[in-house]
Formats: structure tokens, sequence, C-alpha cells
């Protein structure tokens, strides 16, 4: 008897490869992928439910499948794809709740993965060297991704409080790299031109998207319940990076490149939001001792080895996805 | 090619402009000779420091070295021994005294001019090393070194920020360290240090003073200004720093690193010169419960002399508030003179390191209590002071 896996956000490249992974997992039995829109690529051996988790017919789906593992993978870390601040907010906080009242209903469910980030820790000045899951950020975030984020994780939290007897997994992932990964991080790098904030040089933690697929399956079959940051071993400078990249960067004060973000996302060139500026102003690290003792995960690409394996798609394509944003 | 280059390394007469036997023997040039030099002679001298910008270059390189090339040029043995440049040959000799006096230098000259300059800022085994130096350069343009979890660069800090730092040390402040046997070779231990000097100049050669006679690197804990600060926060970083907060100072401890604290913070080093050598409050102690959690010694560090550097007779506190910085320094010198003004007092500096306290005797609860951290906290603060006051009374004057 294999588990049932509920698998949201299923429309996005990560979620619809992460379904397909789980699919082809001798452990799961049968995979659900819920969206509001169809996923555009080959699902395989997943079935596709359309349904909006901001509304309560997904307590219906959870029942009439039998779910009892539910992956929430749909949270958006930019508004270009959904149409706009609001709407973002609404898909991934909205959508979290409801998916979450849901789950409490739902007499099938016992396991409930939930991919969140390392954004959340946030980046400033007074930040430590590397952050553990028992930190929070040193100001609380007061918008974008990190506050819905930010905000998700609490109603997680509450959500495990008045269900104990499911396990909840919630996966802090470093910011994804790879090939296939189009995110505001990615779309920086691939800008021709890198622009740097003058006098800093922030570090930098990559987790691999292979590894990305691999921890949520981990998580899912596993059912270790606890918050684990996931993040590829050892650290990258910003300058070091770009050098690697081999592309030219230009420094500038914070200002500046904090303008220019703003223009390049109004003309829709890359989603520089001001959080983003901040991680690449002060940097983070995210300590990765949990994920190996208790989780018992071991990420197969270091963040070296993850962004060496960003570049060679870079310089085999190299102005591939640059309109993409 | 090279054999030939290298044997006529000495002969160039560099100011000459190619002529044997226009030196006077005075230590500078007669003007004639001067005029017939040609001016592009300086690229020659200069190019190979270029390269290799934190080089220390020999006392008087390039121009000093001028008049006594001169000499050279009519008595055959050269100084071979100091360039390294290899026998001196006649033909050379007469090769360049037949050459046109302006800008008729041979190319072969020019290499070996750039061969002996080679040799002399990089020493004997020039070749070698400046192979190692393209090879950083290398290495530092394709971003392929390692940072540590803390933005540590080790390679760039030991052959860089090392480097540059040295000369300042040995020469400008003639560093003396004591006490370096109580530096313990490995494991973790946490030195406490007194501030002073306006600038953060004292922690940057204590950790000079650790790398050069301890063979270890001071991991310095910095304050958040630090690492608001533009550039600041970078080097900081890359030079091995960390932000002083329990967490980061637990983690470094007990990854066994050797941790340096500064707990005057901006009250040390930007009191004014009227108090200097007071000790200010030791922070919260929050040092001394990093170093009780994690059980490594505390190694207490008085450093005498950085005091002096600058001594602050003022500060504009409402500027510093607008900047938001603890203090704007108002010495004798510094915004008077302008630029000049920032040049530190050359005081001699002596930093003893005291006797280890022992932390590994306390259970990590006991980390806290509050008294017994005070106390602890206390035992430190005194032994720095007396320490203090003892190198005070031991040494001569504060420039000798």
């Amino acid at each position: 008897m294999g588990r049932v896996v509920l698998v949201t956000g299923i429309s996005r490249d990560i979620g619809r490869r992460f379904a397909r992974a789980a699919a082809g997992d001798p452990s799961i039995e049968r995979v659900i992928g819920v969206d509001v829109v169809p996923p555009r690529g080959d699902i395989g051996d997943v079935s596709f439910v359309r349904a909006d988790i901001r509304n309560p017919v997904i307590a219906k789906v959870l029942a009439k499948e039998d779910v009892d593992t539910v992956v929430h993978m749909s949270v958006i870390a930019t508004p270009g794809s959904a149409g706009g601040r609001g709407t973002m907010k609404e898909l991934n906080v909205i959508g979290s709740m409801q998916l979450l009242a849901a789950c409490q209903k739902s007499t099938t469910v016992d396991r409930l993965v939930v991919k969140s980030t390392t954004t959340v820790y946030g980046s400033s000045p007074r930040d430590p060297a590397m952050f553990t899951e028992d930190m929070g950020p040193k100001r609380l975030p007061s918008s974008g991704y990190a506050k819905d984020v930010y905000e998700i994780e609490g109603y997680v939290r509450g959500f495990a409080r008045r269900r104990p007897d499911v396990d909840v997994t919630m996966i802090r992932a470093a910011n994804v790299i790879g090939p296939h990964v189009s995110s505001p991080l990615t779309n920086y790098f691939r800008l021709p031109v890198v622009p740097r904030v003058l006098g800093f040089d922030p570090r930098l933690q990559f987790l691999h998207e292979d590894d990305l697929l691999r921890v949520l399956r981990h998580a899912a079959v596993t059912g270790i319940p606890g918050t684990f940051n996931v993040a590829g071993d050892g650290l990258l400078t910003l300058s070091q990076a770009v050098r690697r990249l081999g592309k030219p960067s230009i420094a500038m004060p914070r200002f500046a490149v904090g303008r220019l973000g703003a223009t390049m996302r109004q003309a829709r060139l890359s989603d520089f939001s001001p959080e983003q500026l901040g991680f690449l102003t002060y940097g983070r690290g995210v300590d990765t001792t949990r994920m190996r003792t208790q989780l018992g995960f071991e990420p197969a690409y270091s963040t070296a080895e993850a962004f060496a394996d960003f570049c060679r798609e870079m310089t085999s394509a190299p102005l591939e996805g640059v309109g993409r944003a | 090619m090279p054999e030939e280059a290298r044997g006529e390394a000495v002969v160039i007469p560099i100011g000459t402009g190619g002529r044997p036997g226009r030196g006077t023997g005075k230590a500078r040039p007669s003007s004639a000779a001067r005029n017939l030099a040609p001016a592009a002679q300086k690229p020659a001298a200069k190019k190979p420091p270029a390269k290799k910008p934190a080089a220390r270059r020999p006392t008087g390189g390039g121009p000093a070295t001028e008049p006594r090339a001169e000499k050279v040029a009519d008595a055959p043995p050269p100084r071979v021994g100091a360039s390294g440049g290899g026998p001196a040959t006649e033909s050379g000799a007469e090769k360049v005294a037949h050459a046109p006096p302006m800008g008729g230098i041979p190319v072969s000259d020019w290499l070996a001019a750039a061969q002996g300059a080679a040799a002399e800022v990089f020493g004997d085994d020039w070749e070698r090393r400046l192979a190692e130096l393209m090879a950083f350069m290398r290495r530092r343009l394709e971003g392929d070194y390692e940072v540590d979890d803390y933005g540590f660069d080790r390679e760039l800090t030991e052959r860089f920020f090392m480097a540059a730092l040295r000369p300042v040390a040995e020469k400008w402040f003639r560093l003396e360290v004591r006490g370096l046997e109580n530096i313990p070779a490995e494991g973790g231990a946490l030195v406490v240090s007194n501030h002073s000097g306006t600038v953060p100049l004292d922690g940057l050669m204590t950790m000079l003073a650790v790398h050069d006679h301890a063979h270890r690197f001071l991991r310095p804990l910095g304050a958040d200004l630090v690492f608001k600060m533009p550039v600041v926060s970078s080097l900081a970083r890359k030079s091995g720093a960390t932000l002083a907060c329990t967490e980061d100072a637990e983690r470094m401890l007990s990854g066994g690193e050797l941790v340096g604290v500064w707990p005057e913070g901006f009250k040390g080093i930007g009191k004014p010169f009227s108090e200097r050598y007071k000790l200010q409050r030791f922070g919260r102690g929050g040092f001394v419960s990093a170093a009780l959690r994690t059980g490594v010694p505390i190694i207490p560090l008085s450093v005498v002399g950085a005091e002096e550097i600058y001594p602050l007779v003022g500060n504009v506190p409402s500027l510093a508030r607008l900047l938001g910085v603890p203090y704007i320094p108002i010495t004798p010198f510094f915004p008077w003179l302008g630029p000049l003004g920032m040049v530190p007092l050359p005081s001699k500096w002596i930093l003893e390191f005291g006797e280890p306290i022992r932390t590994d005797a306390y259970d990590a609860s006991e980390a806290e209590d509050p008294m017994l951290v005070f106390n602890v906290t206390d035992q430190v603060r005194e032994t720095i002071q007396h320490t203090l006051f003892d190198l005070l009374r031991e040494r001569d004057g504060v420039f000798s």
C-alpha cells in the first residue's frame, strides 16, 4: 500500500518535475497534481486535477482521492507570473490557509510537506553568519515574498499545533539554482552585465534543483517532522560567482542598484525586488546540521557545484532565458 | 636569449642614456647626466612592482640604485650578488656604449632591465615566484578560490592584507609581541583585548601579530556598524571577521577558531586622549558566557601604544549622529592637515598576551549564572588593566 500524494502548484516547472519524479518512486502509489492552470509539460503518470486551492473545493479533492500526503509547493516568489502583487499574496497566503484548513478537516491526511525558503531569515548587517532553524529574522519582513512565506510558516505552525497527529515537515530551501530554474536570482545572473552593490560582497548559498526535488521526495516518503534548512555545502561570494560565470559586472551604489531594479521590473526585464536587493547587499548563510542529523538528507551538489552546473548551461546557451523573466 | 640578456643585466646604465663614464660619483647624477637620461627610463624601473602591488619594494628600489649603476658601468665586477642578474660581459657593455644616446636602447636591454628588476623585487627565485603570482592572479580573476562559512578568504588575507599590514607593523609601529606561548597552537580560544586608537588599527595589528608569530588566524568579532558600511564590510568578512553576536562567537569557538574580541567597543576606541589606558566597561560580558558555554580559555591581551596613534581631543556629536557613526574624531592633526592628518603617529607598540584564564572547569550551564559571568569579566578586565599599567611603567617613551 503506497502513499497517495497531492502536489500543489503543478503548473510551474519545478512542481511538475517534482510530481513526475514522485510518481516514479516505488513507495508512492499515486500522485495527484493540483493547480488552476494545466501544466505545460509532460506530467507522465501524474493525474491532474484542476482546482483552485484558494477555495474549499480542495477539501473535496483530498477526501475523494484518499490523499494521505500533501506537498505544498505553490508559493510563488514573484508577482510576474501571477499578474500582480495582490494576486500573488492572494495565491500564496489565502491559498495556503485554505489548503491547511482542508488538511485540518481531512481524516486521511497524515503528512504535510511545505516548501518554504531561507528568504524568511531576511538579510541585514545584524545577521549571524549562519542561521539555524531556531532563529528568526532580525527584522520582520515588511513586504513581498519574504512576508508571504513568513505568514505561511506561521499558519503551518498553527496547523501543526492543532493537528499533532499530522507530521509536518517544513523545508527551508536556499536559493534554488540549476539549468531549468527561472527565478529572480537566476534571471539576475542571466543579465548580460551583472549589477552589484558597491562595497558589499554578499555570501550566497545555493541548492541545486535536483536536490530540491530529492529532498521534497525524501520528506514525503520518510515523513520526519520538523523545520529544516536545506542548502548545498559551502558558500560563494557574489564577486566569486560573477567571476566564475565569466560575465562583466558593474558595481553601483545601493540606491542606484535599487533604482535600476525598479526600472527593470517595470520593463518586465527582471524581477528585482527590495528583499533581493537586501540579499545581494548583505547575503545570508544557513546552518544545515539538522538536515543531516535529523532529516538524514545529503545534497548531491555543493553550492559551488550547483553554481557550476548553472554556469555550464549559461555558456552553452548564453542568451536563452534572458527574455523569459 | 635569456642567457645573453641576463649577461647584460648589470650594465644597463639607467640614467646616463647609455654612455659610461658620465657618473660623477656623487649620490645624485650631474644635471648633464640627468638631461641625457631618456624620459622613457621610468617604465622599466616601475613595471615589475606594478605587477604585484602587494610586494614590498626593496628600500629605495628604483631611483636610488641609479648612481651605483653608473659606477658599475666602468668597473667590470658589478653587484652581481645583490641583484642576482648574472655575470656581466664586456660585449654587453660595448653594445650599450655604441647605442645612440636617446631612445636607442636595444630591446634585449629592456628585457634584461625587466628581468633584473623582477629579480630585485621577487628575489633570486623570481621566476617561480612570478609564476606563483600569475597563478594567484588567474585564480582571483576566475573566482577559483574558497571562502569559509563566514566569508573568510584565506588566500587573499595571507597574500594581500597581511602583506600590506606587515610594513606598517614592523617599520612604523615597531610591534613588540610578548607572551606568545599563551596562545594555544590549536583549538578554540578567545583573545580579549583593550581597544583604543580612534581607528581600530589595534585589531588589525593584533591579527597580523597572531598570524606572523603564532601562525594562526585571529578571527575578530566586529560591531554591526562594520557590516553596515560599504567596502569595510566586505573587507572585514574576507579577512575573517564576523558579527559580534552570541551565535557567531559560539559557532567559531566550538569550531576550534582563535577568536578575538574587543569588549570595550566604541566606548574604548573613541575615548578622549585624557582617558588613555583607562579601560571602559567590558560590554555585558557576553564574551565570557560564550567562552563558558564552549569551555575555551580566555587569553587577555594588553596593547600599549595604540592610544597615541590618533590622540582624540574632540568630537562632533551632532555630525556623528547625522552620519550614524559613534563619533567624529578631532585630533591635533586630523581635520586641520587634511589627508596628512590621517597618518597615525609612529608610537612604539607592545602587545602582551597574558596567561590564559581557563573556563573548562566550569559547567556549560554555569554560563547562565550572571554573577559568575560578571566575576570572570572583572577578572579579565583587571588582568588587562594591571598589565597595561606595568607595561606603561616599563616603557621609556611613547615613540622610542
